[in-house]
């Protein structure tokens, strides 16, 4: 009796019971859609996140102020010790070998006529910082250099901040109020989209000079810098951290490069796939007990039916064979049609959101779940094996 | 050697629990050669069914010795016992047992599963058996399909499928009407005149009339 014959046999009894076997495999249905779904969304995210920093192109780092992961100072607040003065020193340091920029950031109201925006993103950079982040201007320019030194009053402004200011009018070579001083827009920058909910575009950019000097910001919120050749990325990030060493200390600031974020992104997706791949799968455990369930009671049912196979011939490991492989073909076709849900329900997402489904999640579900057959198919297949074929015979 | 089943001093001792035993079979020693026909009757409780129980290899005397084609069969193992099942003897049951929502033909081929048979020849064989009792033009009927005597018909050409050297029925008109009744045990004489080796299980004495021989059983001795 080959293993095609117990296939075919385990299929017609299957098929014999239509209604049931759906309610059996319901439970590895829900838990494989589960698990797709969510890993297609986690992986999507990641994709999402991956691609946002590598648009910033791999030779840029950052400098932020404090220690990621370190020690924090009494009260669970770090002071920002991170000035003008360091993003100087760095960039004299790093002359010829990398562009330096310094932000500073804080959240503001902006006017136009009656337009109100509230909690517009303000950030005060300097003229090299969109080249830096490689953004592209769907309207007007770029700060010059004299614009930026002369702590010039020009604004540039993103999508979100344009709509809501100017509506579907005109906003380049218009004023807007920013506190109570007024900027002139000089360029709108391309849509980014929105990250965890956060809208990436309702900002509002000006000199850094210019903010420094409306808003007293004399704290730096993150520094720039972009090496010129990508092999001297490790270096650069040296050197950066040896000029920032002579007045600061190492709790004070963090110098993440893109390797660095993309392994922190990598990080926190993988931690969120198990949470989320795990709680998905205990459904699966609890499927693969319902499975359990019915075969047991399958095989009380069939018990006359086993007996007379014994009595024709069958020995007790075909028969063991042939309820082992009911239930796992059970919990495959489970698993089948929870992967095809998956997929569908992660492509009606994806119009929202980015999704992935990755190839290894359905080898991982569909394997999962015919293990989860083989298991919970043991006990009912020993069950049926070890049945008397005389007492099997007489059962009513 | 021609084909023989023999039974030597064979006892079968059920354990009740609590200390308790009961005896079907007494002492029987019983000799069957190829091409015989033999009803053993008995009333209910007699040690009728043991008796087929253990002739069948689907129980194992508790003393004694049953010598199938001049082999012992107590020390063979489970596994040998299924093949010689499936080989050698032909089961018919009083309620046909026959597999539901599967076909006249299917359910006649399902010992070849079990012998190794390929799918294609299992079914010609299977349309051979039922045209031998008359069932030609029922291959693809269910059993709810078909009437008590047809069902039984099913179940003989099952049990004839592997042309095994002895067919064991147990009451095999147990549930008919006396008409089929007689239609049926047509067929054992047919197949027995066939050379097939029959030994019939019934209370009834007109049926077991039919055979050629007749052994009585009763209080688990044969008389």
């Amino acid at each position: 009796m080959n293993i095609l014959e117990i296939f075919s046999l385990s299929i017609t009894a299957i098929l014999a019971n239509r209604m049931r076997t759906l309610l059996t495999i319901l439970g590895i249905v829900i838990g494989v859609t589960s698990v797709i779904l969510l890993i297609s969304v986690v992986t999507g995210l990641k994709s999402f996140i991956t691609k946002e920093i590598q648009g910033l192109g791999s030779n840029l780092m950052f400098v932020i102020p404090g220690k990621v992961g370190g020690a924090r100072s009494p009260g669970g607040v770090q002071v920002n010790r991170l000035t003008m003065q360091d993003a100087t020193n760095v960039k004299n340091k790093l002359a010829g070998q990398a562009e330096v920029s310094a932000v500073v950031q804080k959240v503001s109201t902006v006017k136009y006529l009656n337009k109100i925006d509230k909690d517009v993103t303000l950030v005060g950079v300097q003229a090299n910082y969109p080249k830096l982040i490689s953004v592209t201007f769907v309207k007007g320019r770029p700060f010059t250099i004299s614009e930026e030194s002369g702590g010039r009053r020009v604004a540039i402004i993103g999508t979100s901040a344009e709509e809501k200011l100017f509506g579907t009018n005109s906003s380049l070579g218009k004023t807007i109020s920013v506190g109570n001083v007024k900027y002139e827009v000089i360029g709108v920058l391309e849509k980014r989209g929105s990250v965890f909910g956060i809208d990436q575009d309702n900002f509002v950019a000006i000199p850094l000079s210019a903010a420094q000097k409306q808003f007293g910001l004399d704290r730096l919120n993150t520094i720039y810098i972009e090496a010129n050749k990508t092999e001297e990325v490790k270096l650069v990030q040296k050197k950066a951290a040896a000029v920032l060493l002579k007045r600061l200390s190492e709790d004070d600031f963090t110098i993440m490069t893109q390797e660095q974020t993309l392994s922190t992104v990598s990080q926190i997706t993988g931690v969120l796939t198990i949470a989320l791949g795990g709680i998905a799968a205990i459904s699966l455990i609890v499927g693969g007990i319902g499975i359990m369930n019915i075969m047991l009671v399958s095989v009380t049912e069939r018990t006359r039916e086993i007996g007379l196979r014994k009595a024709l011939g069958a020995t007790p490991s075909n028969i063991r064979t042939q309820f082992l492989i009911e239930a796992t073909v059970l919990a495959g076709l489970g698993g089948i049609v929870g992967i095809i849900l998956g997929i569908v329900f992660s492509l009606i997402i994806g119009r929202f959101i980015t999704t992935s489904v990755p190839l290894w999640s359905i080898a991982l579900s569909f394997g999962f779940s015919t293990a989860v057959g083989i298991i919970f198919g043991v006990a009912p297949a020993i069950r049926a094996a070890k049945l008397d074929p005389i007492q099997a015979l007489r059962y009513e | 050697m021609a084909f023989s089943v023999k039974l030597i001093s064979v006892d079968k001792i059920y354990d009740q629990g609590e200390g308790l035993e009961f005896q079907a079979l007494k002492k029987i020693n019983l000799t069957i050669t190829k091409g015989e026909f033999i009803a053993v009757i008995g009333p209910s409780g007699s040690g009728k069914s043991t008796l087929m129980h253990i002739l069948g290899l689907l129980d194992r005397p508790t003393a004694g010795r049953y010598e199938l084609d001049g082999q012992d069969t107590s020390k063979l193992s489970e596994n040998h016992l299924a093949k010689i099942r499936n080989q050698k003897i032909g089961f018919v049951f009083q309620s046909f047992n026959l597999l539901p929502r599967t076909s006249a033909l299917e359910n006649v081929a399902l010992p070849l599963i079990y012998s190794g048979v390929s799918g294609k020849e299992r079914l010609e064989r299977a349309k051979k058996a039922l045209e031998r009792v008359g069932l030609g033009d029922k291959l693809y009927s269910k059993p709810n399909q078909l009437s008590g005597g047809q069902q039984q018909r099913v179940a003989i050409a099952r049990s004839l499928i592997n042309n095994p050297e002895i067919i064991l029925a147990d009451e095999p008109t147990g549930n008919l009407d006396t008409k089929t009744s007689f239609e049926i045990m047509e067929i054992f004489k047919k197949l027995n005149k066939e050379g097939h080796t029959i030994i019939l299980i019934t209370h009834e004495t007109e049926i077991a009339k039919q055979a050629k021989k007749i052994i009585r059983i009763k209080d688990g001795e044969i008389q």
